[in-house]
């Protein structure tokens, strides 16, 4: 069962502003039976500018109902270029808290809220299903293109792929575009320099030498010395060529007949579970 | 004080009878010798299994006794869960020869995430898939079975919607491909009468907590002449079929709760019946847009599965909630996956109703209070879950 709070519950159980508003001067419509939550929202804008009515109506689940609820409160009175700036964040930020895996019911709701922005001005809407032009669908079964994916991604520093699942549902149901929203993230955080920590251990050959030379000794030194020691051997850093990290293997480790298992299980490994793996190891 | 509690999940768990709680009593604090230890002190203990295991052969009809008047065929597991796994594995692993495994598309995790292990150890796992009221094509299913299987696993009836499957028929079916035949009957026991006596069945699962026995208890029912490998390797208990010191105060209160269900029986098909028709029959009656999702002249007699279009499971839970029901839903969002259950999405439910719907499960103990309370309380939330939802159009 969810650990939904009261301030959830309160707004699943006394929804505020249900209904349609009549005549309504923008309407955002988002999601779809299928994909187990959709929103209708509608406005009334006034004479100043800001939005006088707003009204919901919400296919899904209490954290769905809730989330719309929260919505119009928040942009009750506000000017269309202030709601524009709503985030799913702000939608959280009323209820509390949500489960994680509900937090796409947040998401839903911004995205009705620019959709039903974009429909006043006139512009088609940024979530439509044909919306090829803004992007690939990456996620076959919820109909998530990749443009979506970077932009929640962006919106809320998520690096996981379990994260994009919980935040767009993409990849919550048969699972076959998981790689490829990694491979979005990965390319997503390169391009914005501030490297996954995943990606940090794969990027070794973009290292800088010095760094290179620091990271191995250092694990040489703490991990792989140690064991080889235990036996009787030792080994010392030679040198460093792109990926190919070439050592000597000294003492018994020198003279062994199995010193080849020694530099592929023992010190390749080692160097690959610390540092990254595209590391292969040579010995002279 | 505590809330009025109306507890309608009788398929997820029971209510542990007092008459099992009191038997199973004495052997926490007063008999808690091992029944495996010399003394009498822990003999005695032994006998209450024997007669434990007696009382659950009665209820399946199992009579085979060996020369001590042991009933051999009940194994005494740790869950319904066990069972299977124990049932599944064995076969596989005793018919090395034979690469396949057949079960249906609507069988609990417990059967079917054992099917995608076996695959990831490749092995070829064919799942029978069943029409729009949850029945199994038997045809299609035979197309399944072939020289090269191992075992055939189809459950005796269906959680989610109570279906009850022709389980001797697929065993007799199995059996002419010299397949073995397991079934997982973990909703059916208890429920509806069950007699292994002249039956082709070779292996049965079943579950204490589903039939007001505690939870943590289960029994892999294997027929004699089988060959079994044990899943659990240990002591020699269950004869070296399961190792492990036995769940003695549990065992004993499966024992009791089979006794029980045995006397009780005409009462779940009365009773529990009338109770289950009278909940379905109001809420057709006061409801409109709703869908039973089950095979309506072939199931249990506690379940009634009701989708309520264009609304949504959680939503509807959480509402009866406020009032002390329990129900349970093949909704995605209880659950934290995104898709409704694999049992709604087999049976090909339209997503307009598979999202919303509950399932209701009732034992001997709900009355026919309840049920009104029920009949009752449930218009006036799907009516305003409704007016909520941009799909519904008042009619």
């Amino acid at each position: 069962m969810w650990d939904y709070n009261n301030k959830v519950m309160d707004h699943f159980l006394h929804p505020r502003n249900v209904g349609e508003v009549e005549n309504a001067d923008a309407v955002g419509d988002v999601g779809n039976i299928t994909c187990g939550d959709a929103l209708k929202l509608t406005l009334k804008i006034g004479a100043d500018g800001r939005i006088e009515e707003v009204k919901f109506k919400t296919f899904g689940c209490a954290s769905a109902i809730a989330s719309s609820s929260a919505l119009t409160e928040i942009v009750k009175g506000m000017t269309l270029e202030e709601a524009g700036k709503v985030t799913n964040r702000d939608i959280v930020d009323v209820l509390g808290e949500l489960p994680e895996e509900k937090l796409h019911c947040s998401v839903m709701g911004m995205e009705a809220l620019q959709a039903a922005i974009a429909n006043y001005k006139g512009e088609k809407s940024p979530f439509e299903g044909d919306a090829d032009h803004e992007g690939r669908i990456v996620c076959k079964c919820f109909g998530v293109t990749d443009t979506k994916i970077r932009k929640v991604a962006k919106e809320n520093n998520l690096h996981k792929t379990e994260e994009i699942t919980n935040y767009c549902k993409a990849g919550g149901a048969c699972g076959a575009c998981l790689d490829s929203i990694q491979e979005i993230l990965d390319g997503l955080w390169k391009e914005k320099g501030e490297a996954a920590p995943e990606l940090e251990k794969s990027a070794f050959a973009g290292m800088s030498v010095v760094q290179r030379v620091i990271r191995v000794q250092e694990v040489i030194d703490k991990a792989i010395k140690p064991m080889l020691e235990s036996d009787g051997g030792s080994i010392e850093l030679v040198d460093i060529k792109d990926n190919v990290v070439i050592v000597r293997l000294k003492g018994r480790c020198a003279v062994c007949p199995s010193s080849h298992v020694t530099l592929k299980h023992t010190v390749e490994d080692q160097l690959r579970e610390f540092i990254s793996k595209e590391i292969v190891v040579e010995s002279i | 004080m505590q809330k009025r509690i109306i507890y309608f999940d009788n398929n997820a768990t029971t209510a542990v009878d007092p008459e099992v709680f009191e038997a199973m009593k004495p052997f926490f604090s007063e008999r808690y010798g091992n029944p495996s230890s010399i003394y009498s002190f822990g003999g005695s203990v032994a006998a209450e299994i024997k007669k434990a295991r007696a009382q659950v052969a009665a209820l399946l009809g199992a009579d085979h006794q060996d020369e001590h008047g042991n009933f051999t065929e009940v194994i005494f597991t740790s869950c319904g869960t066990e069972s299977d796994n124990a049932a599944i594995y064995s076969a596989v692993e005793n018919c090395p020869r034979r690469k396949k495994v057949v079960m249906s598309k609507i069988e609990h995790p417990a059967v079917l995430n054992v099917g995608k292990d076996l695959e990831r150890r490749g092995y070829k796992v064919a799942y029978a898939p069943v029409d729009g009221r949850g029945r199994i094509d038997l045809q299609r299913l035979e197309d399944l079975i072939d020289e090269n299987t191992a075992i055939v696993s189809v459950m005796w009836a269906n959680n989610e919607t109570g279906n009850i499957y022709p389980v001797e028929e697929i065993a007799a079916m199995a059996h002419r491909y010299g397949a073995l035949f397991h079934t997982d009957a973990v909703q059916a026991v208890g429920k509806i009468p069950i007699n292994l006596k002249n039956s082709q069945i070779d292996m049965l699962s079943l579950s204490g907590h589903k039939l007001h026995a505690p939870k943590g208890i289960g029994v892999l029912y294997v027929r004699r002449g089988i060959r079994f490998r044990p899943f659990i390797v240990g002591g020699h208990q269950e004869k070296g079929r399961r190792g492990g010191t036995e769940n003695t105060a549990s065992i004993v209160a499966l024992g009791k709760a089979c006794e029980l269900a045995g006397k009780n029986m005409s009462i779940e098909n009365t009773q529990v019946k009338a109770l289950r028709d009278r909940l379905e029959k109001g809420i057709i009656e006061s409801i409109p847009s709703i869908k039973i999702n089950a095979d309506l002249d072939n199931r249990l007699p506690n379940t009634a599965s009701v989708s309520f279009e264009f609304i949504e499971g959680e939503a509807i839970l959480l509402r009866l909630d406020q009032f002390g029901i329990c129900a349970s839903s093949g909704s995605a969002c209880t659950t934290g996956s995104l898709e409704p259950s694999h049992v709604l999405r087999a049976m090909g439910i339209p997503y307009t109703s598979a999202h919303g719907t509950i399932r209701f499960s009732l034992s001997r103990f709900n009355t026919g209070e309840e049920v009104d309370f029920v009949i009752k309380t449930l218009p006036p939330i799907i009516a305003e879950l409704r007016s909520y939802s941009p799909y519904w159009q008042e009619k």
